[in-house]
């Protein structure tokens, strides 16, 4: 039982980070604007928020209330990803400019500006913080059995707020006004003009909401792995991007996806655990776990990507006029 | 009466050259140069004006020193050169490979996979065949852009196969090359230097040749890897531009539907284009780690659990040269350049990052270039319209002259 709980720990340290910004990435496409620039904008949202939550810390403010001070980072981290994305909005939007330089582009910008920035004000590229946000135990919930020990015991605050985020996510796309406008203007952006709908407001909306939560992903990358933000997610931003076509653009299927890769993922850290696998005498063994969730992936991949489900008109600069 | 009505020879040439000169610079090709030009200078501002802010002082040295560029190499100009063309040649070609990728509709984000594997084997190869004497380092060469493909063919695969985007390949391919290759690294006991965490240097036979140009330019780096790196853009740009094959490729990028009902077959041409653009990138790896490098010590490749940058690099290399094989040369060459010239800058308290937002602003610039583009037309689309009238009226003014003159003949 140990075992299984600290192997969900593991899992969720992966999972989390990945499906939001994935989800993240689905507002954006969904809304026709492709964006590769993810990964920039994690760094970005994740370095400002750790700049703050270590400003906090030092001062001594919410030192007695740490989850309300991850909430606020989180805030903070969401609100700068989202400024940040909007470089690429108005690149991509207003000057209908090509949505992969402008994406690549910021995915430089990010980790320069923040090592610049780093570098400039204290001469290293590392930002130490305290890391106080794991929760041990959830009241209540965390004494049911079976189900506390693995989902709310050593918990951190931003997991729930990760699925809260897919649920949500589900809802706003399916069943409102908003999600099913914005869907249309990845579809075909001139009927949804036609009937009234402003494809550039949407698109607009589209790309802030995945800057938002590309940030709010880069900051809960960050508290979950390490002690200091390094200026990079580790290619995290990019994994997202899998994640997302291979959950075919529904936040349920991305769920899924981020769960499936973030099993294997896990596998590759917590093996030496589960005596079967300790048992199992291959060679390299951690290298094959290591290099498992990535074959896992193209398998799984390859018996359910025949029909791809991508917003038709992604990548397109919206012209009013076309056909 | 004659005479005088004729310009002279020099005036004509004069008026021939003015016209051909007017025709180049008012040409698609030279709007694209100003574009570019334009996202070059508004990103030099934008890092000057950075460096303003954060160092209001070491500025405009630091500015200087990257405007500068290998000329402000602290040793010698030569040295500066030198390096300069060496560390361009991974850059070119891996620009080349995201760049050709592109041309044909694909977007290798895999390059920095290819180019890891490429490393390894090349590395093994060399060792393996290091009784093959001079023939060493092409043999060594030839199976590290051979591994390149290799790894290109699978993004390429997945795509005409199983209709998987070739990002998604590229990404998850990155990863499985960096951790095989590590593996297989770590346990090869020939070529993995334990107590370094590197490689061990490859034998002398299988460097890359100087010819000289180690003489040419002492100290330096240099090897012959640069004059193959433009050699094979100058191919491509042959394939790409004067080929049926080129065409073809090209054909799919724009419209896969369109080619296959054309008589195309859509899915060999898309594993070849990343079969080439792989190669390509395999070949940067290969150049790379076989280099002799200064004083001819020798490369190795340094086992740490992260993607090469190298292969991300040729991103920003092929946007800046907007896919065009020779323009992916001079954006090859103008990152390396500003490069070197914030290397310089870094020695004087300036954070060498500052290059990179100069080349994030830049491609991010880069990006209206279409704008800029559709502006200048449009202005030059204008003022030939004005010019035409103009012509036109004078014309018309000459022909009533004339039927003037004849009138008065006639009367």
């Amino acid at each position: 039982m140990d075992n299984l709980s600290f192997f969900v720990q593991q899992m969720l340290i992966f999972f989390v980070p990945l499906v939001i910004v994935a989800i993240g990435g689905m507002f954006s496409e969904k809304s026709g604007v492709i964006n590769i620039a993810l990964e920039g904008i994690m760094i970005f949202g994740g370095y400002v928020g750790i700049v703050f939550i270590r400003a906090m810390q030092q001062k001594g403010y919410l030192a007695d209330s740490p989850q309300l001070l991850l909430i606020c980072g989180l805030i903070i981290s969401g609100v700068s990803g989202l400024i940040f994305s909007l470089l690429h909005a108005f690149a991509s939007i207003n000057l209908k400019a090509d949505q992969t330089i402008s994406g690549v582009a910021l995915n430089m910008l990010a980790p320069a500006l923040v090592f610049f920035i780093a570098r400039s004000a204290t001469n290293t590229r590392q930002v130490f913080f305290n890391p106080v946000f794991m929760i041990r135990s959830v009241p209540w919930l965390g004494k049911i059995p079976i189900l506390g020990p693995l989902f709310f015991q050593k918990a951190y605050l931003t997991t729930y707020i990760g699925i809260a985020i897919v649920l949500l996510s589900a809802f706003i796309l399916r069943k409102t006004r908003l999600g099913l406008r914005l869907s249309a203007c990845g579809e075909h952006p001139q009927a949804a003009e036609s009937v009234g709908v402003n494809v550039q407001k949407m698109r607009w909306l589209g790309v802030g909401i995945s800057g938002f939560l590309a940030g709010i992903g880069g900051l809960s990358f960050t508290i979950a792995c390490a002690v200091s933000f390094n200026g990079t997610v580790a290619g995290y931003g990019f994994l997202a991007l899998a994640v997302m076509i291979f959950g075919q653009w529904k936040p349920i299927r991305i769920l899924w996806a981020a769960l499936f890769f973030a099993v294997f993922k896990a596998l590759s850290t917590t093996y030496s655990i589960f005596p079967f696998l300790v048992a199992w005498d291959i060679p390299n063994k951690g290298y094959i776990f290591n290099i498992l969730p990535f074959v896992a992936t193209m398998v799984a991949l390859a018996f359910t990507s025949k029909k791809s489900r991508a917003p038709k008109a992604e990548g397109i600069p919206f012209d009013s006029g076309a056909r | 009466m004659e005479n005088e009505q004729q310009p002279k020879p020099f005036k004509q040439f004069f008026m021939n050259f003015k016209l051909k000169l007017k025709t180049v610079l008012t040409s698609k090709a030279a709007n694209t140069f100003y574009s570019v030009l334009f996202a070059i200078v508004l990103g030099l501002l934008v890092g000057l004006v950075i460096l303003l802010f954060s160092n209001p002082r070491a500025a405009f040295p630091a500015f200087g020193k990257i405007l500068l560029g290998f000329f402000g190499d602290p040793v010698s100009i030569s040295v500066g050169i030198g390096n300069f063309l060496y560390y361009s040649t991974p850059l070119l070609l891996t620009g080349l490979a995201v760049g050709f990728a592109f041309k044909t509709g694909l977007f290798n984000i895999g390059a920095s996979g290819q180019f890891m594997v490429a490393q390894y084997v090349a590395v093994l190869v060399a060792f393996a065949t290091a009784n093959l004497g001079p023939f060493n380092w092409i043999v060594a060469l030839v199976a590290g852009i051979l591994a390149g493909a290799i790894w290109g063919f699978f993004p390429g695969f997945f795509k005409a196969a199983f209709n998987i985007n070739e990002v998604i390949t590229s990404i998850m391919f990155n990863w499985i090359g960096m951790y095989l290759t590590t593996m297989l690294i770590k346990n090869n006991k020939v070529i993995f230097d334990q107590s370094r965490a590197r490689t061990f240097v490859i034998p002398k036979t299988a460097f890359i040749p100087k010819l000289g140009l180690d003489k040419l330019f002492p100290n330096s780096s240099i090897d012959i890897g640069i004059f193959l790196a433009i050699g094979v853009a100058v191919i491509i740009y042959f394939v790409l531009n004067k080929t049926t094959f080129g065409f073809e490729l090209k054909a799919v990028g724009h419209n896969r539907h369109a080619s296959k009902y054309a008589g195309i077959n859509e899915k060999r041409n898309i594993i070849i284009a990343m079969v080439i653009s792989g190669a390509l990138a395999g070949m940067a790896g290969g150049l790379q780690i076989l280099a002799g490098g200064a004083g001819n010590v020798g490369n190795s490749i340094l086992v740490i659990e992260t993607l090469s940058p190298e292969g991300f690099n040729g991103i920003p290399v092929a946007l800046l040269g907007l896919s065009h094989p020779i323009g992916i040369i001079f954006s090859a060459f103008f990152i390396t350049f500003i490069q070197a010239g914030g290397n310089n800058a870094a020695a004087a308290v300036i954070p060498y990052e500052i290059v990179d937002i100069i080349i994030a602003v830049i491609i991010y610039c880069s990006a209206f270039s279409l704008l800029v583009r559709l502006y200048i037309a449009n202005r030059l689309q204008k003022k030939r319209i004005e010019e035409e009238a103009k012509h036109l009226k004078t014309l018309n003014n000459a022909v009533s002259d004339t039927s003037v003159n004849k009138g008065d003949l006639n009367g």
